[in-house]
């Protein structure tokens, strides 16, 4: 028989990474599986990077992680037809290091974190896919890959695959997502010069903003974009949930074109060069979808959890988080020898104290009353621009009679009840 | 049976940047990958092994990251890497560098006498072709380039046998080994290798060479050895595409006719 290792990680995304780092650093002999050709090809991420989580791994990253900018200003845009309003919170404190967060670019950021664990000890195999696991007595005791000579053998499996994870799934601890729990997130890499990114956004040399945008540029469809600023470039995109998606035959690159050319959004981008083109699944369920986090000798961390904060657009702080949690729990199950599903229940109990589960229980409504009530995309956007403009707008009519007009115009535009109802249900939503 | 592959490691993208100033290449940020056509040169490497056995060695010289480029090559199923790296070996041209792997190859040769060394036709960024044929006159060996198929090969008697692209058609040859051979794109396909190789490569450790550790001449290495330097580096205009005039058997004067109005306007403007 081969050797055999004491973890195999599936995945080289940073909740795999975070893990293999983890056992390694405890003396396990782990090896990661990665399907692309180096950790990082695969991955398509808007790029926010929270500093906290990876600090926790990797003590003072930014002196040689290859990151973009910190993020000193965080936008949000409710966009109308034609207008939009925004709300911006621009602080000193965030132009402080150590920074809150970062802008990244994934294929770049990946691979030096990947480099991080493989100096540690782990062997990182890229280019090779996992195509299911070996199970014997109901126990998950390695993975077969689609190599000759392919299969490998683990007291333990950590599933890192990121969204829509096969494994999990022919294991049975979930069914294919439904299409009202995932997005299709369409990105680009925007290339501009250095000096037309911090004026357009207001920005010194290392300084940069991350925009979340709400409103007709989903039309219609529950759905968020993004635009954030890299060195010299902008990370922009959108994602929308499947089924929205196809209930109203929108092509995602269509969302995209449409969004690029609002005319809120198309002066933020003239003159950039399309650099890059990607799709990508983003798992939008929240707490109420989460799977069953193991079985006997499997885990599952990360983005093949569902575990992301689709309130905060936060992901790959979950997942580095989740990663070292898991790896933590196989370390206590080596310890013990104890590889089933009960001792590996540790990894559940630890994520619940962590702010993972913390957050995403907070914000456990959020997801089925934004898909039942697009008014929050649809309406209000609009509603809070035409609003706006009535204030802003200087016509001689008092201030006091259009404050009553743009209050005709809510109840008018969503009926009194709707609104009552829609502002206990945000309550709700992120209470 | 000892084979060398000489691989290069080059930017990814046929859009590399070029420094204005230095008219050097800029590397910074474009990721690297083995030259396409020495994949070519690998595999047949790997095929002349399964047939006959072999011990297979790639070869490079370059910059210290361009052991990436050979550890993937120990992943696709190659024995032994070794890169030639040293400050004095930078900023080579085709002379200096076939000098430089001729002098790297001679080594490998004293450990275990080489037989046949495959190169790539050319690199993707360098594009001249210089450096099988370069190597081959330094080290005495045979040369065979723009190979499109090795027919046999007789270890007995020290001959191979092949299938030469040719300006006019395609030669067979018979020459003695050892050989230089450069190959041709697309005499093979590349094989998904078994999984043993690519934990093979994860744990190999690439051998490092530099000037004391081999037989050389510093002043024929690196910038010092290369009489060619770059001048400027710009793109070309695109080439016009040529006027066509069909060609009416039944009337060639009416052919005729018609070319010569053409080139009569063209010519008057
Ligand atoms: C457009 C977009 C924007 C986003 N923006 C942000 C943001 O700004 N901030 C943020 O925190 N999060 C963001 N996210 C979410 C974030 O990208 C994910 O939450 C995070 O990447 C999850 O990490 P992971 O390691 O679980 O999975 P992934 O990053 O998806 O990594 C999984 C890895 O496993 C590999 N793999 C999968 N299956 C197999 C297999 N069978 N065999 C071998 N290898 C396999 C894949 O190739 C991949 O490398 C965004 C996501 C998208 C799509
Ligand atoms: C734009 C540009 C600017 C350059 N500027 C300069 C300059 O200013 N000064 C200067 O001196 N040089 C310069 N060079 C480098 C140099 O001219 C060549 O790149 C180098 O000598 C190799 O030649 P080649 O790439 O044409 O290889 P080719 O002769 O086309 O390669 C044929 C085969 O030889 C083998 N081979 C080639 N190179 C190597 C290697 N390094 N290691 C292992 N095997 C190899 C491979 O099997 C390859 O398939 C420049 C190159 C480029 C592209």
């Amino acid at each position: 028989m081969k050797d055999k290792f004491d973890c195999i990680v599936v995945g080289a995304g940073p909740a795999g990474i975070s893990a293999a780092l983890t056992l390694v650093r405890a003396g396990l002999k782990t090896v990661v599986i990665e399907r692309g050709e180096y950790p990082g090809t695969k991955n398509v991420m808007g790029g926010i990077l929270y500093t906290r989580p990876l600090e926790e791994l990797i003590p003072e990253f930014w002196k040689e992680a290859p990151l973009e900018r910190h993020i000193i200003e965080q936008r949000v845009m409710l966009v109308s037809k034609d207008a939009s309003t925004s709300f911006s919170y621009k602080s000193k404190q965030l132009d402080e290091p150590p920074y809150n967060s970062y802008s990244i670019m994934r294929a770049t950021f990946d691979r030096w974190f990947a480099s991080k664990a493989e100096s540690a000890g782990a062997i990182i195999i890229n280019e090779t896919l996992v195509e299911s696991l070996i199970v014997e007595n109901d126990k998950v005791i390695g993975v077969r890959t689609g190599r000759a000579d392919g299969e490998l053998y683990a007291d333990l499996v950590i599933d890192a695959e990121g969204v829509n994870s096969i494994l999990a799934r022919d294991l049975g601890l979930h069914p294919e997502i439904p299409e009202h729990n995932v997005a299709l997130a369409v990105k680009e890499i925007l290339a501009l010069p250095r000096e037309v990114i911090e004026a357009r956004f207001n920005l010194k040399a290392e300084q940069g903003t991350a925009i979340e945008l709400v409103g007709d540029i989903s039309a219609g469809m529950m759905g968020i974009g993004f635009i954030y600023t890299n060195k010299e470039s902008l990370s922009l995109g959108i994602g929308c949930l499947i089924s929205d998606l196809r209930k109203s035959g929108m092509q995602p690159y269509d969302l995209l074109d449409r969004f690029k050319e609002h005319p809120m959004i198309q002066p933020l981008i003239e003159g950039a060069q399309t650099k890059e083109y990607s799709a990508h699944l983003i798992p939008e369920g929240g707490y109420r979808a989460i799977p069953p986090l193991c079985a006997d000798g499997f885990l599952v961390a990360g983005d093949a959890a569902g575990l992301v904060n689709s309130v905060h657009r936060e992901g790959s702080n979950l997942a580095i988080t989740s990663g070292r949690l898991a790896a933590q729990t196989v370390i206590e199950a080596k310890k013990k020898n104890d590889f089933t599903c009960r001792a590996l229940s540790l990894y559940k109990k630890l994520l619940d104290q962590s702010f993972v589960m913390k957050d995403l229980k907070k914000y456990r409504n959020f997801p089925a009353i934004m898909e039942k009530n697009k008014h929050f995309f649809t309406t209000y956007p609009s509603l809070l621009s035409d609003s706006a403009y009535e204030m802003i707008k200087v016509d001689g009519v008092p201030k006091k009679t259009k404050q009553w007009k743009i209050i005709k115009n809510f109840i008018k535009g969503r009926s009194l009840w709707g609104l009552v109802k829609d502002g206990f249900n945000l309550l709700r939503a992120i209470g | 049976m000892h084979i060398v592959v000489c691989i290069k490691q080059v930017p990814d993208s046929t859009q590399v940047k070029i420094d204005p100033v230095t008219n050097t290449l800029m590397r910074q940020g474009v990721p690297s990958i083995i030259n396409p056509y020495d994949i070519f040169a690998i595999e047949e490497a790997l095929r002349i092994k399964d047939k006959f056995g072999a011990k297979i060695t790639a070869i490079s010289m370059g910059p210290p990251q361009a052991k990436d480029a050979l550890k993937k090559a120990v992943s696709l199923g190659i024995d032994e890497a070794v890169l030639l790296s040293d400050r004095a070996f930078a900023g080579a041209d085709t002379l200096a560098t076939s000098y430089c792997l001729a002098c790297g190859i001679k080594a490998l040769n004293k450990e275990n006498p080489v037989d046949l060394v495959i190169c790539g036709k050319q690199t993707v960024d360098g594009d001249t072709a210089q450096v099988g044929p370069g190597i081959a006159v330094r080290l005495g060996f045979s040369q065979l380039t723009y190979i499109e198929k090795i027919e046999k090969i007789d270890f007995e008697r020290k001959e191979i046998f092949v299938y030469r692209h040719a300006e006019k058609g395609k030669q067979y040859l018979k020459s003695r080994l050892p050989a230089v051979i450069t190959v041709l794109d697309g005499i093979n396909e590349l094989r998904y290798a078994p999984l043993p190789e690519l934990f093979r490569a994860a744990r190999y450790q690439v051998k490092a060479w530099d000037k004391k550790l081999i037989e050389i001449d510093e002043n024929l290495c690196g910038m010092k050895g290369s009489p060619t330097a770059v001048k400027r580096v710009f793109a070309p205009t695109p080439r016009q595409r040529g006027e066509m005039v069909s060609f009416n058997e039944r009337n060639p004067e009416e052919t005729a006719r018609a070319l010569t109005e053409k080139l009569l306007i063209n010519k008057n403007g």
